[in-house]
């Protein structure tokens, strides 16, 4: 609750600091635009038209739909491994053997190619909202659980021993000793996680549903329609630095705090 | 009447696999007296404390502990890097389930005694240089009023200065709060400015005690010319050459 309270409080100056973003920005615009203005409308719209689509998108209402759906589709996938991916890490981080063991089944599930585990999803589970979910899943469950079994193997032994010398009950062992210490891995791990899940979500979507931010973009690139292919990257990475900045870089500074 | 509160350490032996690192150590600490235990580095010394403060589990011997309360003062800080300054000097107190505005308000008291600053308390110890952070540590071990205090070189990596206070610290402390301390050092020089009794551990072929020196002066009439003295005497004995490894080759 403190916590919350000293996020809330920090946020205008936080908010603040934003203002070097903001140029850097509007610099990436300016760029854009003369890319327009070299290429043409066709290949690279402007932005000025794009943000038009884009509003008219928003206004005239078709696309929160297919936003709502892709967004509860990356949420589920995430949800998923966040819960499988921390409790099946902080497990295994616990035992030698099971660290060591799963080790190589992690890299193989890092190395595999997302567009891999889409297709063999397609073939087990057709085109339905099951495919992209799983994809979403297992793309990001690798990222939490190595974020997860660092955190349990890397718990310092001289502070283990430091904290069984003022013979600590279990639960401050676990509250004041492992759990900050866990968190500040896996938390990273979960951000990270996040933002592949919005990108695996969009792909999977694009090759394997009807409806969606990503068949959207599938059937704006059908058409050959720049613009409204352009306003939903727009928008994808937008929700992307709404998510980013306003909701997990403030918890990170605030929990970080102590870090060098 | 009170109970009786010792140390009492019989035949005590140690090995890690078939590394043999303690042999046959018996010795007896009783209240209101410092023994310091003292030898070369890797000769199982930090190995003997714990065994005395249950950091590790006892394989032989006997060690009957009837303290009331014990802490332990590490050779390096290990605060933890997640609290600040107070936080972590209360921590012995919040495992004891005091209140929260009493605990800080002791931690508070304590780390002005041991010279820090207001400005300090809300610290990250990543914030504080190594003598401050030895401070806090030690005042972490000293506020849960430990009736015997277990101390690991806690002095050897501090500068003369803060050496200097800190031992004084713990001698006042001995003296008002008739504190218990097992100290081990390599240093033979602490060892006898602070100590009733050293034990001299000499590491090979397996840690064992050859010699006990005993000091009746109390600390706080010991001079430097004192220390000097009887480290000088101390170190032209046959016994601590050996054991030290001192002789010119």
């Amino acid at each position: 609750m403190k916590f919350i309270i000293k996020i809330i409080k920090d946020l205008p100056i936080y908010l603040w600091s934003g203002w070097g973003a903001i140029a850097s920005i509007f610099l990436f615009i300016a760029l854009w635009d003369l890319g327009n203005q070299l290429y043409g409308n066709l290949v690279l719209p402007s932005p000025k038209e794009t943000f038009y689509t884009l509003y008219t998108m928003l206004y005239e209402g078709t696309v929160w739909d297919d936003m709502l759906l892709t967004i509860k589709r990356a949420i589920y996938g995430f949800s998923i491994s966040l819960l499988l991916g921390s409790f099946l890490g902080l497990v295994s981080g616990l035992f030698l053997t099971a660290s060591m063991m799963s080790r190589p089944i992690v890299t193989i599930l890092v190395g595999m190619p997302p567009i891999a585990w889409i297709v063999l999803a397609m073939i087990w589970f057709g085109m339905s909202d099951m495919t992209v979910i799983f994809t979403v899943c297992v793309a990001s469950f690798p990222i939490i659980f190595i974020g997860a079994l660092q955190g349990t193997r890397t718990i310092e032994g001289d502070l283990k021993e430091m904290a069984d010398s003022f013979n600590l009950p279990f639960r401050m062992k676990l509250l004041d000793v492992y759990f900050p210490h866990i968190f500040s891995y896996i938390f990273p791990a979960w951000v990270s996680a996040l933002g592949m899940s919005w990108k695996i979500v969009v792909m999977a979507e694009l090759l394997s549903a009807n409806d969606g931010i990503g068949a959207a973009l599938a059937i704006a690139r059908s058409q050959l329609d720049t613009p409204t292919a352009l306003a939903l990257v727009v928008i994808m990475i937008g929700s992307l630095l709404l998510i980013e900045y306003l909701i997990f870089e403030p918890i990170k500074r605030e929990v970080e705090l102590w870090r060098d | 009447m009170e109970r009786l509160e010792e140390l009492v350490v019989e035949n005590v032996s140690h090995s890690f696999g078939f590394d043999d690192i303690l042999k046959d150590i018996s010795f007896k600490l009783q209240k209101g007296k410092v023994l310091s235990i003292v030898g070369p580095s890797g000769g199982g010394k930090t190995t003997l404390l714990h065994l005395c403060a249950h950091l590790l589990d006892l394989e032989e011997g006997k060690i009957k502990n009837s303290f009331k309360t014990t802490s332990y003062a590490f050779q390096e800080s290990r605060l933890l890097p997640w609290k600040n300054v107070i936080d972590n000097i209360s921590l012995g107190l919040k495992a004891k389930g005091i209140k929260k505005e009493k605990r800080e308000e002791a931690s508070k008291k304590i780390a002005l005694e041991f010279g820090l600053e207001k400005e300090d308390f809300e610290k990250f110890p990543k914030d504080l240089s190594g003598g401050m952070k030895q401070r806090v540590s030690f005042a972490r071990a000293m506020v849960t009023k430990p009736s015997l205090l277990f101390l690991d070189e806690p002095f050897s990596a501090l500068d003369i200065g803060l050496k200097k206070e800190l031992q004084n610290m713990l001698i006042k402390s001995i003296e008002n709060e008739n504190l218990s301390v097992l100290f081990i050092t390599h240093d033979l020089m602490e060892a006898i400015k602070l100590s009733d009794e050293v034990l001299l551990l000499k590491a090979d072929p397996v840690g064992h005690i050859v010699q006990t020196y005993e000091y009746n002066l109390p600390q706080n009439l010991r001079d430097d010319e004192f220390v000097y003295e009887q480290t000088a005497k101390l170190l032209s004995n046959r016994t601590i050459i050996e054991t030290f490894e001192l002789e010119l080759k």
